[in-house]
């Protein structure tokens, strides 16, 4: 087998910021110090998994993905494949096929492992989406976001890092479990998982660097990931990472990433990088995992679109009350309107480019349709596009499932216009004349169905 | 090719028109019942006489049979007609051209809606089974979106744009506070109207259309029979559609500041009616005024007034019900209520008891005395995709 490697890489943290020091007052306890990152209302693992992949796919956009894997342990439909929608919307090929790995944190560092061991070019994408109960250590430890990973042999595109060798230890113990449509993970005394993981780590990291022919003071970077907080930190010490640790101070902006945090401190690590570095991704959950990678010459050249450094700090500020709304953990009155219906499966089927992938449409005189006009013969893909808002309004009457719905008239550059709704948005910040850029989301959910639609934000 | 028109040919001869309101105690069979009855009872006629029906409804249900149930008509020809608000409208062009055609002596069209029992308040459509794609917004956030792109197109300040459109909202209040058959009977100011809070765009409740229950009819036959029936019938001197391609959703160049559907429509109906100055031939406009910044736009595009002066206009009272050119003399959408498959006749109404002199005497305009002339503007759907209905009837046939 030939040397793999990673090609591309991106993670995607939303928009919104939970101040933890404001929960207690409310959970009478929990909380703690920074703040954590929260999905929006309009967010599931599905539509920040799009959002990661796109930006994975963008950085190296020639190249031909073969297979996606989609994990997460909040999985937005179960029975049905979630990894079709992404698929969907990343506008890949018919005979690129589309897999979920779901249900456990291991479930993701799995799908990477696989696609390491696989053949072609793999896009590996993990999500996490995790609330806990209030005034929980999960509430205020984790964060929501999604990371993507580009899997290949160099042959479309250059890699990033090869992989050089990997160990792993797998155990049954119980440390960690949800029963499934819960909102609350239980955990075993925390001492008890800490005296499985750290033997587990260790053996993982020795095999690796006997795999890959090397002695642990060669490793430059170590990315630590696992939901066992604990036991991770003990490992570090153990290993002696501490200050090679990748991604320490994430937990202070956005909390742990979950089943996505693998990969996410992967990206992470190639975003500082240099060429000929080794790079150590350690996954303690239910065993553990380690790969490591040697960064090349690519490395220095490759630029992600938004780093994971940038979009730490970014953000807006979502109070405490409506993180809990948004989880459905606050019950509040809706809107004194009709719910929506739910989507015709039939209907999405057969504008399945336009729903998911923005595909628009030309004619003759070369204006861009958006929806796609049937008399048009030329499909335009409008995702990627950014515009501009032509007029705005707030509606305070309409259904949404956190109102109020702000909508613009948007015209996109090259052409084309739709009216459409704007998200992560502060209505006092919409002006006639804005940029405004694409972004995938859910705008409801009726009889079980997720209505997937694009919505607009400020740029 | 061509738009003829049936000038002259068809005369409005009866008409009916139920108080449009919350009528919790009333169905549709009860509303159909009432306008009906007035109708037949103004033109000294029975159901029997009458040879067919279309009955315009958004979504009151299914078929002819909506009326010929209630009615309890036999043998009759029942057509259920709809086109989104402007549905009264077109239940008036179908049975008008069905006697201009000669196929029928006497024919009635009717519009109802009963929207008062949906449990919401507003108007909500029943959505037809589709992709999840389409725009959620309220009417009223779509026609929200008029009134700042009018007020950058023409320099206008946000503040001054809001109480012109207050001064319509207020008009027309003041015009249905004198109306017995109109929903809203208050008068409010425009500083009540604009200490309401926003609930779409710039808009408060009281820029929007009463959301009413109600119906009206008209009896329609052969201008040449009309004498038969009354001595002053209102003849239909023009009736146009124009329904939208949508193209305002996806071409940039559409601005918000007009509708292109009512220019066009207007144009054909002028043109069939032989207008060149609507302003000073037009006795009366009722126009389709579901949001303020709506009856706004419609001034400049139905050519009362050039583009960008109808702020201007509107400050200086020229569409009051003294002024210029009195619009909305019943109080209109704003304050009449608007039960969507009823208001295209219900502006029909009025123009048959302003025309023939018959309005109550305190909202009755003086226009009249020396023009002989109403529109009727009827719109359904919103900016940059909508069905624009325009007639023009008159008292006077031609020469």
């Amino acid at each position: 087998m030939g040397t793999r490697g990673i090609v591309g890489a991106a993670v995607y943290v939303p928009h919104g910021r939970l101040d933890r020091s404001t929960i207690a007052a409310v959970a009478g306890g929990g909380g703690g110090k920074g703040t954590r990152s929260v999905a929006g209302y309009d967010e599931d693992t599905t539509t920040m998994g799009v959002e990661a992949a796109r930006a994975a796919l963008r950085a190296v956009p020639e190249v031909e993905v073969g297979a996606l894997w989609f994990s997460t342990v909040s999985p937005a439909y179960a029975d049905k494949t979630n990894a079709t929608t992404i698929h969907a919307a990343l506008r890949l090929e018919r005979d690129v096929g589309a897999f979920d790995a779901n249900g456990s944190v291991r479930s993701s560092v799995g799908a990477l492992v696989a696609a390491m061991e696989g053949r072609g070019t793999h896009l590996v994408v993990s999500a996490d989406l995790r609330s806990g109960l209030a005034g929980g250590s999960d509430e205020a430890d984790f964060g929501d976001g999604a990371a993507a990973v580009v899997v290949g042999d160099g042959a479309d595109g250059p890699l990033l890092a090869e992989a050089i060798g990997g160990g792993r230890a797998t155990e049954e113990f119980l440390d960690r479990w949800r029963t499934p449509g819960e909102v609350r993970s239980k955990v075993w005394e925390e001492r008890f998982g800490e005296s499985r993981y750290v033997p587990l780590g260790v053996a993982a990291w020795e095999d690796a660097l006997k795999a890959a022919g090397l002695v642990a003071d060669q490793v430059d970077r170590i990315a630590l990931a696992g939901p066992h907080g604990r036991a991770v930190a003990a490992l570090a010490k153990t290993l002696g990472a501490r200050d090679r640790a990748v991604g320490g101070d994430l937990g202070g902006s956005v909390g742990n990433l979950g089943a996505a945090q693998p990969a996410a401190l992967l990206s992470a690590a190639l975003e500082v990088a240099e060429p000929g570095q080794v790079i150590a991704l350690a996954v303690l959950a239910d065993g553990a995992d380690v790969m490591l990678f040697r960064t090349t010459d690519a490395v220095s050249s490759w630029t992600p679109r938004r780093s994971l450094a940038d979009q730490a700090t970014a953000g807006a500020p979502i109070d405490y009350g409506t993180y809990l709304r948004w989880r459905g953990l606050l019950a509040v009155e809706p809107p004194r309107r009709p719910e929506p219906g739910r989507p015709s499966a039939s209907a999405v089927g057969r504008s399945a480019d336009w729903k998911f992938g923005f595909v628009g449409s030309s004619g003759d005189d070369g204006a861009v349709h958006l929806p796609p006009q049937p008399a048009d013969a030329t499909a335009v893909p409008m995702a990627d596009a950014t515009g501009t808002i032509a007029t705005f309004t707030v509606d305070r009457l309409a259904y949404s499932p956190s109102p109020p719905v702000v909508f613009a008239v948007v015209d996109f550059d090259g052409g084309g216009r739709l009216p459409v709704e704007l998200t992560d948005v502060d209505v006092d910040q919409v002006r006639i004349g804005e940029r405004v850029e694409l972004t995938f989301r859910r705008l409801f959910t009726a009889d079980g169905i997720h209505n997937y639609f694009w919505k607009a934000r400020l740029i | 090719m061509g738009s003829h028109g049936i000038k002259d040919r068809v005369a409005i001869v009866g008409m009916g028109c139920t108080r449009f309101a919350e009528h919790w105690d009333e169905g549709l069979d009860d509303l159909l019942l009432d306008a009906t009855s007035e109708a037949f009872t103004a033109t000294g006629v029975t159901k029997d006489d009458v040879d067919a029906y279309w009955l315009g409804t958004a979504q009151g249900g299914m078929s002819g049979m909506l009326l010929a149930k209630p009615l309890q008509l036999d043998g009759k020809p029942v057509t259920r007609v709809e086109n989104m608000c402007a549905t009264g409208s077109e239940a008036l062009r179908q049975a008008a051209y069905a006697v201009a055609s000669g196929a029928y002596d006497l024919a009635m069209a009717v519009g109802v809606e009963k929207v008062k029992d949906s449990g919401y308040q507003g108007l909500n459509a029943v959505a037809v089974p589709n992709d999840g794609t389409q725009r959620t917004l309220t009417a009223a956030a779509m026609f929200s979106m008029v009134a700042p792109a009018y007020a950058e197109r023409y320099g206008v300040p946000m503040g001054e744009l809001k109480a012109v459109l207050a001064r319509i909202a207020s008009k027309n209040h003041h015009n249905g506070a004198r109306n017995p058959r109109a929903q809203f009977r208050r008068e409010m100011s425009v500083e009540q109207i604009l200490a309401m809070p926003e609930v779409a765009g710039c808009l408060s409740v009281f820029d929007c259309a009463g959301v009413a229950d109600g119906a009206a009819a008209a009896i329609m036959c052969r201008a040449e029979d009309a004498y038969h029936y009354t001595d002053h019938p209102l003849y239909v001197k023009a009736l146009s559609l124009v329904a939208g391609n949508g193209s305002g959703l996806t071409d940039p160049s559409y601005d918000y500041t007009t509708f292109p559907e009512v220019v066009s429509c207007a144009e054909d109906a002028y043109a069939q009616a032989g207008i060149t100055d609507p302003r000073v031939e037009l006795a009366m406009a009722e126009v389709h005024d579901c949001f303020t910044p709506t009856e706004l736009v419609l001034m400049e595009d139905l050519g009362f007034c050039d583009r960008g002066t109808a702020w201007k206009e509107v400050q200086a009272g020229a569409f009051d019900l003294t002024g210029d050119l009195p619009v909305n003399p019943d109080g209109g959408l704003k304050s009449f209520g608007h039960p969507v498959g009823a208001s295209g006749l219900r502006m029909t109404f009025e123009a048959w008891l302003q025309l023939r002199g018959e309005a109550p005497a305190d909202r009755q305009i003086t226009t009249t005395t020396d023009r002989h002339l109403a529109l009727t503007h009827n719109l359904g759907g919103y900016p940059g995709e909508m069905v624009s209905f325009v007639s023009i009837l008159g008292t006077e046939p031609s020469a």
